[in-house]
């Protein structure tokens, strides 16, 4: 019998058109032996909670680097709350102050990596939290 | 295993049956995982199965498959039908993991309740989808959904699973991506009953279709056989894809008429039920060779050239009777 196979929904929400960190991540995900879903540029928080519902994952991964992830963030977590999915887990990355850190963790927001984070680190801490 | 009065199996069912989407999303995942009591949850379903058409959307990496699904989704839900994408891409043989990005190119239907966009991983099957493709297509039919369209991997010549899935099975093409020879070998090109040439504002997409009609000139058709048309599109634009989804109706509609429909049907099941069989056998095979233990000694065996791999093999199988 297979065993479980980690999914990920990772998605650029908003306007900022700087994916490459978004699709470095998703790699290192698929390389982890995950099935990562890219949705690609410019989404928005209920595109981004129909998407993870109907493809099932275990995680989303946001990326953003405009400064909107005070609003975008939570809102992703709100609408997956709206749809019975709040099980799923959020994480995030990108340009993100520290200061800011607090506030999006107590929105439900699981973990943020800053652009400082290791790529295996991002990819432990998923394992992890799907062990 | 499965007792007919099981609170959280009839709880499933009803509500993949009701059209809940987490439900059902769970369910397909639970396909493809192979977990046992997902089956069980099928075999309930089955019943409510067989309204839906399945179409197949398969040709070469980059032809423009996703863009011409994401159009085709559009003429159908404007045509009233509710629509269920099933997007295949490939598994790394070397990690066993997946980047699925179909999705990057459906956006325009998102919010739309009436579409349903489900992206699975080969995870080492070779046909152009995956094991799993089949008992998702039988969930979103069982949930009701008018039209299920799949896109398989980007294929080359001999991944023709799709046929065997599909009522009607639409292989892309674009300009530039073989001469005539590629359109007179045997494989994808056999199994297409409605071609495309796809970025038909290549100025070369002429020649293409060309080539491809020259190919079907030979293949002349007896009596009301149908005869697969070659039609140009441009995926981004949308031209061409009003053509193709009357194209696809019209298929439908002479297969039910000519009987073939009823054939294909039958097909379709005789390989479900071979396919099921085969999985089966596999996976007792799997089970029973754990426990008699006696792999080591034959590969030991072989290492040594005292045995053969023939033999081995005969002898696994007659011990496991």
């Amino acid at each position: 019998m297979a065993d479980r196979r980690i999914r990920v929904l990772i998605a650029k929400p908003g306007l900022d058109g700087h994916d490459r960190g978004a699709k470095v991540v998703a790699r290192a995900l698929r390389d982890a032996g995950m099935e990562v879903i890219y949705t690609g540029l410019h989404q928005t928080p209920d595109m981004i909670a129909d998407a993870a519902v109907q493809e099932d994952v275990d995680f989303v991964g946001l990326s953003i680097l405009s400064g909107a992830h005070g609003t975008l963030f939570p809102a992703v977590v709100q609408k997956l709350r709206e749809r019975d999915a709040g099980d799923i887990v959020v994480f995030g990355g990108g340009i993100i102050p520290e200061g800011d850190i607090p506030a999006l963790e107590a929105a439900g927001v699981a973990r943020i990596f800053t652009p400082g984070a290791r790529i295996e680190a991002i990819v432990q801490w998923v394992r992890e939290r799907a062990a | 295993m499965s007792s007919p009065s099981d609170p959280t199996l009839d709880e499933r069912v009803a509500k993949v049956l009701a059209g809940d989407v987490r439900a059902a999303a769970r369910l397909m995942r639970d396909l493809d995982d192979e977990r046992p009591e997902a089956f069980e949850a099928l075999k309930r379903l089955y019943p409510h199965t067989g309204k839906a058409a399945v179409s197949g959307v398969t040709g070469l990496p980059g032809a423009g498959k996703s863009t011409l699904v994401d159009q085709l989704v559009t003429r159908h839900r404007a045509r009233g039908r509710t629509v269920a994408i099933v997007a295949v891409d490939p598994t790394s043989p070397f990690s066993g993991g997946a980047i699925l990005g179909d999705r990057i190119r459906m956006q325009r239907h998102a919010g739309d309740p009436g579409v349903f966009i489900r992206s699975l991983a080969t995870r080492g099957a070779l046909g152009g989808v995956s094991r799993s493709t089949r008992d998702v297509v039988a969930v979103f039919d069982a949930m009701g959904f008018d039209e299920v369209i799949i896109e398989t991997v980007g294929v080359g010549q001999d991944e023709v699973d799709i046929c065997r899935t599909a009522h009607t099975t639409v292989v892309v093409t674009a300009p530039g991506l073989g001469d005539g020879i590629q359109a007179q070998k045997a494989g994808l090109l056999e199994v297409a009953d409605v071609f495309v040439v796809n970025k038909a504002d290549r100025p070369d997409a002429d020649r293409a279709k060309a080539h491809l009609e020259a190919m079907l000139e030979l293949d002349a058709p007896a009596g009301d056989r149908w005869r697969p048309p070659v039609l140009a599109t441009d995926a981004t634009t949308g031209e061409g894809v009003d053509a193709l989804a009357d194209a696809i109706e019209a298929h439908r509609a002479q297969m039910r008429a000519s009987g073939e429909w009823a054939r294909r049907e039958r097909a379709r099941q005789r390989a479900e039920l071979t396919e099921r069989v085969l999985y089966l056998l596999r996976r007792r095979a799997e089970v029973a060779l754990e426990r008699t233990g006696g792999v080591p000694a034959l590969l030991d065996a072989l290492e040594r050239r005292e045995t053969d791999p023939y033999t081995a093999a005969a002898s696994l199988l007659d011990a496991l009777d």
